[in-house]
């Protein structure tokens, strides 16, 4: 038998039952085409998330204190606790050629307060620096001006959400603030642009970084935020950090380093997992499709017994009968993972309208793979009914009209 | 030239064995005109469908053109039946959403034959049965008569050297019938073996050669 007049045959017989026929069309396609839809919102997703954090400052380098990693072997016998990181350690990292700026930063939360108006605020102690490495614009006034950062100065520049509660419209820039029990005087607002990902800047203040230690008591520091002079320099400014680090500590590895590459690879594997992870949820509802077409197709046969009877009186052996239906399955799949593909590209199209900003992606690697598992189910799931029809009885088939 | 020998068949129903063929012995040659008759129940379309190869015997040979087919596997049996053997049944068994063209192309099909020769031996047959204006029609716009006629050529398309025919009147009038049974005497006048199932003594007496069984066991041979 020609290939040609299998495959003409299986879809003469598949179009000889229209109703089925389209609900098996039905189910496919809207397993193929949910299996579609989400692997582009989740790519989408991840595409969103690693262009926020791109948007976060390039070449960027941070040094927490205390090494993350924990190292099999034996432990120490004297107990090790890690050094500080100080703001000595963090001006020491401006000698490498191969580093930009140096941010280090102190965190705490402290009440503010204005014009009888009190919040709770994280208070932000830092550099001028950290202007140009977290991408901040200003909304009024100045950020932090250059200086001795080991001197303290009661001055302060606000996030745009805070100096809204405290102030309302009215002028900040000028005015002052509480923090805890001392005044600063507020010499900026930030603008509400240039908001990144990791820290709202709206709702915080940002103060000298010898002030904020001296608001929170304490010598340490939070961490250091570090921009390498460019992408190639990411690779010596870290050995440079690690050495310069290594020297101030007695030989002493307690810092962790990371790179914004190794945050982005991280979010990468997470966004991929979870698009995978929605993708296989859509696949149930291909497994659902495959279900009912073996049901249909467990129909089919039984409809047509007479036709797999007569077809086997007239020189059919049983293995002709399972590639006969076999093929049916297949087309009536790849038939309706093509309307599953329409689908996913009118609702990925109407997705793209109804929320514009999304970036919406659709992933070759979706496409093939929910045909393929279209294809697939089809078959698996037609294995049954085809054998079934395979090994009628011609005598009994025939016997009945 | 067909050869059976102790041919025994049995069904189970329910705990009961049914014996539909007892130690049945039979010769046929090639070109012979044969009329199964009997009554009801007595083995007759289990014998037909023994000798085309749509049942396998219990016990005894078969020797189809001398060779054993008793001991073929599925596709080798399927290959015979496709090559050597027609069939034409009292309800047709035309597949319905087929035209009469295609459905007496379909044994070809299934043989692999190529299609222009497919064409040419399709329109040969739908004039030599007198349906060509019937060529394009499907089975339920047929009548009864037509649709055996279509059947019948369906069955002869391969050429074939033996018809086996199970009451193919039994579903007909009077009319239509008389000339379905014309049409098969003249396939066998030109040296097709033909062997006919029928409750008919009228078409029975046409034969050459009447079996008369009873009870799964062939009770005369004339
Ligand atoms: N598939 C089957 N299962 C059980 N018993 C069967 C089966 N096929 C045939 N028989 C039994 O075998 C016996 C012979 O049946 P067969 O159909 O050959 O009779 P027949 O002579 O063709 O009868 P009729 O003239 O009614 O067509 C009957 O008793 C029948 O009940
Ligand atoms: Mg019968």
């Amino acid at each position: 038998m020609y290939l040609r007049d299998i495959i003409s045959f299986s879809l003469r017989a598949s179009l000889g039952y229209p109703v089925r026929t389209f609900l098996m069309l039905l189910a496919m396609a809207i397993g193929v085409g949910s299996v579609v839809i989400l692997s582009t919102l989740g790519e989408g997703a991840r595409r969103y998330v690693i262009g926020q954090f791109s948007n976060l400052g390039t070449n960027l380098i941070i040094v927490l204190p205390g090494r993350s990693e924990t190292v099999g072997g034996p432990p120490p016998l004297l107990g090790i606790t890690p050094r500080d990181l100080t703001l000595d350690d963090a001006m020491a990292l401006r000698r490498s050629s191969s580093i930009r700026h140096v941010a280090p930063l102190t965190v705490g939360a402290a009440p503010v307060s204005a014009e009888g108006r009190q919040r709770e605020t994280t208070i932000l102690g830092s550099t001028p620096s950290l202007l140009p490495l977290r991408q901040l614009e200003m909304a009024q006034g100045r950020f932090l001006p250059e200086g001795d950062p080991t001197r303290a100065a009661p001055i302060c520049v606000l996030g745009y959400e805070i100096k809204a509660e405290l102030f309302g419209a009215a002028p900040a820039v000028g005015e002052s603030v509480r923090i805890g029990d001392r005044r600063f005087r507020i010499i900026g607002v930030l603008s509400d642009k240039g908001e990144s990902v990791g820290m709202d800047m709206g709702d915080i203040v940002i103060v000298p970084v010898a002030s904020a230690q001296a608001l929170f008591n304490v010598s340490s520091l939070f961490r250091v935020m570090i921009e390498a002079s460019d992408r190639d320099a990411i690779g010596r400014a870290k050995e440079a950090i690690a050495a310069i680090i290594r020297e101030r500590h007695d030989g002493e590895d307690d810092v962790t380093i990371v790179t914004q590459d190794a945050i982005l690879a991280t979010f990468d594997r997470i966004f991929v997992a979870l698009t995978l992870t929605v993708a296989g949820i859509a696949a149930i509802s291909l497994g659902v499709a495959g279900i009912l077409i073996m049901n249909v197709m467990l129909i089919a046969v039984s409809q047509r017994r007479s036709e797999v009877g007569l077809l086997k009186a007239i020189g059919a052996p049983g293995n002709r009968i399972l590639t006969l239906f076999l093929v049916e399955a297949a087309i009536l799949s790849l038939v309706g993972a093509a309307f599953g593909l329409i689908l996913a590209t009118a609702g990925t199209w109407v997705l793209g309208r109804v929320f514009p900003d999304f970036p919406l992606f659709m992933p070759l690697w979706s496409l093939a793979a929910a045909v393929g598992v279209a294809l697939s189910t089809g078959l698996v799931f037609g294995v049954l009914p085809a054998r079934r029809a395979a090994r009628l009885d011609p005598v009994q088939s025939l016997s009945r009209r | 030239m067909i050869t059976l020998a102790g041919i025994c068949r049995e069904f189970m129903v329910g705990d009961e064995r049914v014996a539909a063929l007892r130690d049945v012995d039979l010769t046929i040659a090639t070109g012979e005109y044969i009329a199964v008759m009997g009554p009801s129940g007595s083995g007759k379309s289990t014998l037909l469908n023994i000798i085309g190869l749509l049942d396998r015997p219990d016990a005894g040979t078969y020797l189809l053109d001398g060779e054993d087919i008793t001991g073929l596997g599925d596709r080798q049996q399927a290959a015979l039946r496709r090559h050597k053997i027609g069939f034409v049944f009292q309800f047709f068994h035309l597949v319905p959403r087929m035209t009469a063209a295609e459905n007496i192309e379909l044994p070809m099909i299934l043989a692999g034959i190529d299609p222009s020769e497919r064409k040419q031996r399709v329109a040969a047959t739908i004039d030599a049965f007198g349906i060509g204006n019937r060529a394009r029609h499907r089975p339920d716009q047929l009548s009864g008569g037509q649709r055996q006629r279509v059947a019948i050529a369906r069955a002869v398309i391969m050429q074939p050297h033996t018809l086996l025919a199970d009451e193919p009147t039994g579903n007909l009038d009077r009319v239509s019938g008389g000339e379905v049974v014309e049409i098969l005497e003249d396939l066998n006048s030109r040296g097709l073996t033909l062997i006919t199932v029928t409750h008919d003594p009228d078409l029975g007496k046409r034969a050459g050669r009447r079996i008369r069984m009873v009870d799964g066991r062939i009770e005369s041979d004339r």
